[in-house]
């Protein structure tokens, strides 16, 4: 079989080294494409698994079943139920009456235990004490009966039940005692401790960074539906306008280039640049209040009209110039041309983009940090107040919580932080689908 | 203050009442017989709807944004003698367009050049924008000017903000942290992006594309807080516990590396993207004369294809570089905050925005050139992204008209 080797030119059944070589050089070719492919998809699978392992626990949370004796003596000592009065009984006593409520409970059921009363009582979350206090100044007349009432657990005892504190790491760490692990686990075989779907996560504001338990998104959220309202009114009618008239009726001159290459300059310009923009302006000089969701929202509404103008015009320009000639030929103006004909059609376009340019304005958060809405809040945010005005109100947003939380101390604050990326994911997943949906169902090709 | 609702109100009140009434003249001027009016009767409501809304509206806002931004000393007149003013033009202009109605008005053509001018204000408003960034970086940067040597912010070594005074604030550590930064980002976007754009537009089969490419751009679509705590969670503690440590390169989670790994793997969409496009427009034509030559499918692409998208994918690449020096989040939670001069990869290092974010957030005095710094900084940014950007454009539009 040597004969083949020696011959110069190969043939179809047996190939010659040069062939041989340019083939291999093809398939090595072929394999680092492939291998980009899988390496982009595998950085998104890793992404979403690293974010969506860490985060998953923060829709869950460890409670505690308490029943426990309201002592009349300590919460109103008067005995007269007026709210001023209770009033002055502030967390600490509070604190102390559940405090021994769970001990008593702990008697009852025979717990045993060798841990001081003080470390007993730091089973429960910082944050339990307020709560009682709000239910009791709700309704008073529970003062002097037992209740039974769910109360949260402090952050490490609920990162034990999640698998992130487990009794090797708590000894040592000085914020969690073996002890206390050990009447966990008691009281969860009595079916007083359980870990349950967290809706205080979407629904609660921001606690301190000793209470990550309590951390919840509330204010972010609305705080974030509030700057999307501001772009959505103020950015949807000026960029279809500037669209229309750019795409539409402006004549080719100077000014129109340099508006066009200004549009696709801004459109590229880094986010935080926008911040510096509203910090000097609104802030600074117009004297808008720090961390509100209008100066946030229009600065967003400054980030993304570039990126909504773009989109639109293209969805302008796809409708074919024959709708716009036979309109023009049965007398209809230009304006009436574009109002009635071409925007209706270019319509489902516009709004792909749009809700496409509105997710990237929810998911930003370099400029909203320069505005201030970095503050801790913990009151929701009203819409509407006779002094702050229009979205007045001091509130923080959605990927800004995110990066607050990131910079807290507790390691708890990482399954909040990533368990707020996935509510902002769900709420982007949900926004890009709609603009696929509108776009399969609307859009026409011609 | 100057107060907007009650006017606003007025105004817009004013303005719905005059539609009624001016479409109610023009149908009873001609008793009803629309043939006789030159517009249609809502043409002739809609002149007095704007000559009522339009004025007024733009000095009410106009007014009290000019107030806000002076201060309210520069408010010479009493806001109720204002207010009054506002619902006095409001009202003249309602009453002058419905005098004004009669049948031979060209109702439609003046509404229409009402509707015309709110189109180009609404397009003026990107230059405004512009405006409003250089002028309020401009101004600003020249307080910091004045305040600290232009020499030390652009060629001095150091940086280290001082609060107490004598600080040393130059730009060229940071920018040094910057650009080493993009450097590992494009290194890691730019071979994957071009090599799974060409593998997907030459290669792939329709079922592998409608998969990988919208996998791909979801990459894109995922802010950018996201993959920044991705940095800070997951890629950071890896690569100091299987790199870092193990080679003796440092203990520092947040590092230059952390930090381009990840914004490497944002820019991937962006670069295949445009790769993806700039290749799809090379003609067929090129790519069947040199397969007939009995070039293999490799060698097209080595040594047609590519060189012929080249200006694109140049383009292609220096936007990416933009984005790379403008991105904000990922290096805040990446790549630490100690600026230095050092090749060492897996050292922290900190970026021309990490800096503007730190110098703006928290309590900040506007007249310390410690926090105006950040000014002079956005707009040293501004302008590296901006010629980035020109110069990209550029690039890819004269491509572009080349195969057109």
């Amino acid at each position: 079989m040597t004969a083949h080797s020696t011959k110069k030119h190969g043939s179809l059944l047996v190939k010659d080294a040069r062939t041989q070589r340019r083939n291999n050089a093809e398939l090595r070719f072929r394999a680092y494409g492939l291998t980009a492919v899988i390496v982009g998809i595998l950085a998104l699978i890793v992404l979403l698994v690293s974010i969506f392992s860490n985060g998953i626990s923060a829709f869950q949370q460890t409670k505690l079943m308490i029943t426990l004796e309201l002592p009349e003596a300590k919460l109103d000592q008067k005995g007269q139920r007026d709210l001023d009065v209770m009033k002055k009984v502030t967390t600490i006593g509070y604190s102390k009456v559940l405090g021994n409520g769970l001990i008593d409970q702990l008697d009852r059921l025979g717990i045993a235990t060798d841990l001081k009363d003080k470390d007993v009582r730091e089973i429960l979350s910082k944050e339990s004490a307020a709560t009682l206090r709000d239910v009791v100044l709700a309704d008073p007349s529970l003062i002097g009966t037992t209740v039974t009432m769910e109360f949260l657990v402090n952050g490490r005892i609920d990162g034990y039940f999640k698998g992130r504190v487990d009794r090797a790491s708590a000894e040592l760490d000085k914020n969690v005692k073996p002890g206390q692990l050990d009447i966990a686990d008691a009281l969860t075989e009595h079916g007083l401790m359980y870990t349950q779907f967290n809706l205080d996560f979407i629904l609660a504001p921001d606690a301190s960074d000793q209470r990550p338990e309590a951390a919840g998104l509330g204010v972010a959220i609305l705080g974030s539906i509030y700057m999307m309202l501001v772009v959505l009114f103020v950015a949807l009618p000026v960029g279809v306008a500037a669209s229309i008239y750019l795409e539409e009726f402006a004549p080719k001159n100077r000014l129109t280039d340099v508006i066009e290459v200004n549009i696709s300059n801004l459109a590229a310009v880094p986010s935080i640049v926008y911040g510096i923009l509203g910090l000097a302006i609104f802030i600074n000089m117009a004297q808008f209040n720090q961390s509100s969701p209008l100066v946030g929202g229009l600065v967003l509404t400054l980030m993304t009209l570039p990126r909504i103008i773009i989109p639109a015009r293209a969805a302008l320009k796809s409708v074919p110039p024959s709708i716009r000639d036979a309109a023009l030929g049965v007398g209809a103006s230009r304006m009436q041309t574009v109002f009635h004909h071409v925007l209706p059609l270019a319509a489902p376009g516009i709004l792909t983009g749009v809700i496409i340019g509105l997710g990237q304005a929810l998911g930003e958060t370099a400029p909203l940090l320069l505005i201030g809405m970095v503050a801790f809040v913990r009151e929701y945010p009203a819409a509407f107040t006779a002094d702050a005005g229009l979205f007045g109100e001091a509130s923080t947003a959605l990927p800004v919580q995110v990066f607050n939380w990131t910079q807290r101390a507790d390691p708890a604050f990482v399954e909040r932080a990533s368990g707020a990326i996935i509510v902002l994911l769900v709420f982007l997943l949900i926004m890009n689908a709609l603009a696929i949906f509108l776009r399969r169902r609307y859009e026409r090709r011609w | 203050m100057v107060s907007l609702s009650f006017p606003f109100g007025v105004t817009l009140f004013l303005a719905v009442i005059g539609f009624f009434a001016g479409r109610a003249k023009a149908t009873s001027s001609v008793n009803g017989n629309f043939r006789l009016l030159q517009a249609l009767p809502k043409a002739y409501g809609q002149t007095v709807l704007f000559s009522t809304l339009i004025p007024a509206s733009l000095l009410l806002f106009g007014w009290a944004f000019v107030v806000r931004i002076l201060g309210p000393d520069f408010a010479v007149l009493p806001d109720f003698v204002f207010q009054g003013l506002v619902i006095a033009i409001a009202t003249i202009g309602a009453g002058v367009s419905y005098h004004l109605i009669k049948p031979s008005q060209r109702a439609r053509a003046i509404s229409e050049r009402w509707i015309m001018g709110l189109l180009i204000a609404a397009s003026a408003l990107a230059i405004v924008t512009t405006i409003g960034i250089v002028l309020s970086m401009l101004s600003e940067s020249a307080n910091f000017f004045r305040q600290h040597s232009w020499t030390d912010f652009f060629f001095g070594a150091v940086w280290a903000p001082n609060f107490r005074g004598g600080s040393e604030l130059s730009i060229l550590p940071l920018l040094w942290g910057t650009l080493y930064i993009s450097l590992i980002s494009l290194i890691v976007a730019v071979p994957i992006g071009l090599f799974a754009a060409i593998y997907l537009s030459e290669y792939a089969g329709t079922r592998l594309r409608s998969v990988a490419k919208p996998a791909i751009e979801i990459l894109a679509g995922i802010p950018t807080i996201v993959y920044g705590l991705f940095a800070l969670i997951t890629v950071g503690p890896m690569l100091r516990d299987f790199f870092a440590q193990p080679l003796g390169l440092g203990g520092s989670s947040s590092s230059v590396m952390t930090a381009g790994l990840v914004m490497g793997v944002m820019l991937i969409p962006f670069v295949s993207s445009l790769s993806d496009d700039i290749i799809n427009a090379v003609p067929q034509a090129m790519r069947d004369g040199s397969l007939g030559l009995g070039a293999t499918k490799s060698e097209t692409i080595r040594q047609v294809v590519v060189p012929a998208a080249l200006p694109g994918i140049v383009g292609a690449v220096l936007l990416a570089a933009s984005r790379a020096i403008g991105e904000t989040m990922i290096v805040v939670l990446g790549a630490g905050a100690a600026a230095r001069f050092d090749l060492n990869p897996f050292e922290a290092m900190t970026t021309v925005t990490v800096k503007i974010v730190s110098q703006l957030t928290g309590d900040t005095d506007f007249a310390s050139p410690e926090t105006l710094v950040a000014f002079a900084l956005g707009l040293s940014l501004f302008v590296i992204t901006l010629g980035l950007n020109i110069v990209a454009l550029v690039i890819v539009r004269k491509y572009r008209e080349q195969y057109e």
